[in-house]
């Protein structure tokens, strides 16, 4: 089935089998294995890319339900040459080891930052009315989908706090 | 024969001139694995477009395979092959592993039976994906089934002893314990593991002529090369085997599977690349676990809480392939003193999947249950549970009397519990309160072995005066690729930028790998010789080369320093040199190997944990609130990869402690839990502050730069702290992990709370 996706800023014309995920059409067919297989069920969040702004686990979309839509994967965040902040500050607080989570986490913050810019609540909001502040607990709460088993996860919390206070 | 004392003087990196070592540097792959750019083994582009390999796992435990059928698989869309036990091509047999440094072999549907549940049956190959993973649904497997025995719930210390193992005793054990004024007797259980590395077991293989070029996600290198050349029946050399980059490995790649031999043979059958990978369903059941165990735990002593008595028995189950037993006593043997000991193992044959070595294997059961026993003691004898290890500080091991090659397990507890404030510890249980929370405080001693492997390595010196680091090793993680580059650059004098770090390929001077905690020591430690050997190298051609500011020596007085060599204000940049001299560069080769009377010392890295837990007592929720970890574990090479990694196992230890647990199905002797929804790994939300600190420590006979290994100390013990912590909360004590809300709560209502 043909499909037109915009992916990292490019159009890119598809003609994919139609069982095919947006994850596998970024790994197998685009040439974008950033994006990482790590249970292919949505419960792990390795696979976590941008779908017009919005975080995904893109093994649970086909890639046929895209057509039109803009997507952003860790290969349009930075370059190892031209890093993204939030990368640097993952390389900076060692938030990471093995890697393979990674480019899902940093797609994940950029995501959970921009919802807790427009207000969206999670379960640790006490006041739904308030503004959110982005609190050690709301950022662990709006981060457990994406698993590291490497477990970096108070590095990961200060990865994310060290380029959200920068960026604000 | 080296000897221990041949590594006593100083050296480059003893002397540590450029403060490069220990230098919480940034990960030297960082820039690529957080782009993406990093390539993992299923995402290595291949030199012509691949085909796709899916497997069929068996969906009884134990049986005869009477057919099956691959008709409508063979005739599916795109389908290239399709293979079970009745048709795939030769391979050598399955052999038994007899020491760590054999290859193993891994034929794939080497029988007409199955083994355990989820054991590879057959194999398709189509032109995608999707093809394959369709077809793969196709294929019909019809088995004689037979009842499998899955049950292992021992009674008593009853089962086998592993083959040539017999109890250690000391003194008079069951005596002792009998007249023991204070006695702790109690059994823990711990349940299976899966490793849940994030990325899963994966190869992509191709071949140019009888040459095979196979990238896979292993932790060892040369064995995983060997394993695969034996069971393709080629010679090693003719497999070039590849792991620059690994998605977790935790043990669970230091095995190596069917997708390694079936993408080979594969490839060699349709003439074209293939890529297989395991479902994270597959990883379950066919890749290792760790085993459950039965602890049985007992400890003795007089009223001002010296030891007189300590006995650990650990029960497990091996399934029927493979001989890996969870050695969780041998870690409690060096721990404590007590004139009167009794440790030892017993197993169970199972028709399991396949038991194996998941981070710890031992401390990361045994001490669930040891360090348990010690609180519980503690609070029998009403001292101070860290008191308690103190006063039984051992000088020498307990068991042989070997003396200690370093031990700083006290400092380690007072320190840490300092800085946690641990004498804000309440001992009654369940006296702070926070709201609808019940606040308790505990710790556990953390203890895991350290050794050093034979390996090699090379540097080489190129024109431009960059220092090449070359070897078979791998980085699961870690921070290989950032440590070896620290030693390179400390031992060589040069700037951290002129280092390249080349690894994670079977062409490359070969070491072990990744694994028991031996990584950074072994791979480190021959680095360090190619960076002696290449210095010796250097000096030699400088004060040979007339043109050289360093002419006519003395060579005993060269200087290796941001690049240049010097005798005293004599000096050029390497660059300089080896370009006048050897202009195509200059490799030069290291070896390490264990000192000839290194068993001479009894050598371990050691820890303290402290934990802080809430506990809802009206759900039986328990929440991490704070976590510290205090360690000793040799000089430090990288305090941040470092830091790293002791705080991941101690997170691995806060999920074996309340989430992580997996169990048979008596039925079917399949997993319950078959994926991440279901298999409970610590997530962000279940930890709070957690912080890991390490002490100065320089174990000079653990190998020439004083260093051992953190990879698997900070799971040890991490997860009994909590336990303990659970108990000093609410008064609860739960012996059969995971400590889940249910068990909690059921414990809070039999107190009446």
């Amino acid at each position: 089935m043909r499909t037109t996706i915009t992916v990292n800023g490019e159009a890119r014309a598809l003609d994919l089998d139609t069982r095919t995920t947006l994850l596998d059409t970024l790994r197998e067919h685009l040439g974008l294995p950033g994006t990482k297989k790590g249970c292919d069920h949505g419960q792990c969040g390795a696979c976590t890319v941008l779908v017009n702004g919005v975080r995904i686990n893109s093994c649970l979309s086909l890639a046929v339900m895209h057509d039109g839509d803009s997507v952003t994967t860790i290969e349009g965040i930075g370059t190892p040459e031209k890093l993204h902040p939030l990368q640097t500050a993952f390389l900076t607080e060692d938030a990471f080891q093995c890697g393979y989570c990674t480019p899902g986490q940093i797609c994940s913050a950029l995501g959970m930052l921009e919802e807790v810019k427009q207000n969206w609540p999670s379960q640790e909001t006490a006041d739904l009315t308030a503004r959110i502040t982005l609190t050690d607990d709301e950022l662990r709460e709006r981060m457990s989908g994406n698993i590291c088993r490497c477990s970096a996860y108070p590095q990961i919390v200060a990865a994310i706090k060290s380029y959200a206070g920068g960026a604000a | 024969m080296t000897q221990v004392a041949d590594w006593a003087g100083s050296n480059p990196i003893k002397e540590n001139r450029s403060r490069l070592i220990g230098k919480a540097v940034d990960r030297y792959e960082g820039p690529l694995k957080v782009s993406g750019t990093a390539a993992y083994a299923h995402e290595v582009v291949p030199p012509s477009p691949p085909a796709y390999g899916v497997m069929v796992p068996s969906t009884i435990a134990r049986g005869r395979i009477l057919s099956v059928d691959l008709a409508a698989a063979r005739a599916a869309p795109g389908v290239a092959l399709a293979w079970s036990h009745f048709d795939v091509p030769e391979q050598a047999p399955r052999n038994v592993m007899l020491n760590f440094f054999q290859p193993l072999t891994t034929p794939a549907f080497e029988f007409d039976r199955v083994s355990y549940w989820g054991e590879q049956v057959a194999f398709v190959v189509a032109d995608t994906l999707e093809n394959a993973t369709a077809a793969a649904a196709l294929v019909k497997v019809d088995y004689e089934i037979e009842a499998p025995e899955v049950t292992f719930d021992p009674i008593g210390d009853e089962g086998e002893h592993p083959p040539g193992e017999s109890d250690v005793q000391v003194g008079d054990f069951a005596a002792a314990f009998a007249a023991a004024p204070v006695r702790v007797d109690a059994v823990w259980r711990t349940p299976p593991q899966n490793h849940c590395t994030m990325e899963p077991c994966a190869t992509t293989a191709w071949w140019e002529g009888d040459k095979l070029t196979v990238h896979a996600s292993v932790q060892l290198v040369r064995k995983t090369q060997h394993g695969l050349a034996e069971t393709l029946k080629i010679p090693p050399e003719n497999v070039h085997l590849l792991t620059r980059y690994i998605g977790g490995g935790f043990g669970a790649k230091a095995s190596w599977y069917e997708d390694l031999t079936l993408a080979a043979l594969a490839s060699r059958e349709i003439g074209r690349p293939v890529k297989v990978a395991f479902t994270r369903q597959q990883m379950m059941h066919g890749t290792i676990h760790r085993p459950a165990t039965r602890l049985h735990a007992r400890l003795g002593a007089t009223p001002d809480g010296k030891l007189t008595a300590m006995s650990l028995i650990t029960q497990t189950h091996l399934g029927r392939v493979g001989n890996f037993v969870e050695r969780g006593s041998n870690f409690s043997r060096p721990l404590y003193s007590a004139p009167n000991r009794l440790t030892g193992h017993r197993i169970f044959h199972l028709d399991l999947p396949v038991a194996g070595a998941m981070r710890a294997p031992g401390e990361g059961s045994g001490t669930l249950a040891f360090e348990c026993a010690m609180d519980e003691l503690a609070e029998k004898l009403g001292i101070d549970p860290l008191e308690l290890r103190v006063i039984n500080e051992p000088e020498v091991n307990p068991e042989d009397g070997r003396p200690f090659s370093s031990r700083q397990l006290t400092r380690c507890l007072r320190e840490g519990a300092e800085r946690f404030g641990w004498d804000k510890r309440v001992s009654v249980p369940g006296r702070v309160r926070d709201g609808r929370w019940t606040l308790g405080l505990g710790m556990a001693t953390a203890i895991r072995g350290s050794s050093l492997l034979p390996a090699k390595a090379s540097f080489t010196v190129d024109a431009e005066g960059v220092i090449t680091v070359k070897q078979g090793m791998t980085d699961i993680g870690t921070g290989t690729y950032t440590v070896l580059g620290q030693i390179a650059a400390e031992t060589m004098g040069v700037p951290l930028k002129s280092v390249r770090v080349e690894i994670g390929d079977s062409e490359l001077p070969p070491a072990p790998g990744s694994g028991g905690q031996f990584g950074a020591a072994t791979a480190g430690s021959a680095c360090f010789e190619a960076g002696m050997n290449l210095r010796k190298a250097i000096v030699e051609i400088a004060v040979a080369d007339p043109a050289s500011p360093l002419y006519g020596g003395p060579s005993e007085n060269v200087t290796f320093q941001d690049g240049i060599v010097a005798i005293s204000n004599r000096s050029e940049t390497i660059a300089e040199l080896i370009r006048r001299n050897r202009p195509d560069g200059l490799t030069v080769e290291g070896e390490i190997k264990p000192a000839e009377d290194s068993g001479k010392w009894s050598t371990q890295t050691y820890g303290a944990h402290f934990v802080e837990v809430g506990i809802d007592t009206v759900t039986g929720e328990v929440r991490v609130r704070r976590m510290l970890g205090v360690f000793a574990a040799g000089r430090i090479l990288n305090y941040k990869t470092a830091r790293s990694q002791l705080t991941g196992g101690m997170i691995w230890g806060v999920g074996s402690a309340l989430t992580e647990g997996n169990a048979f199905d008596p039925r079917y002797g399949s997993f319950i839990n078959q994926d991440m929804a279901a298999y409970l790994v610590p997530v962000q939300a279940d930890i709070g502050e957690l912080d890991a600190i390490m002490l100065d420590e320089e174990d000079e006979k653990a190998n020439p730069m004083g260093i051992k290994g953190v990879g698997e100390l900070g799971i040890s013990g991490a997860g009994a702290a909590v336990a303990n912590a659970i108990y000093n909360a609410c008064g609860v004590r739960v012996r059969d992990y995971p400590i889940t809300p249910d068990k909690v709560l059921a414990g809070l209502m039999a107190l009446g709370k």
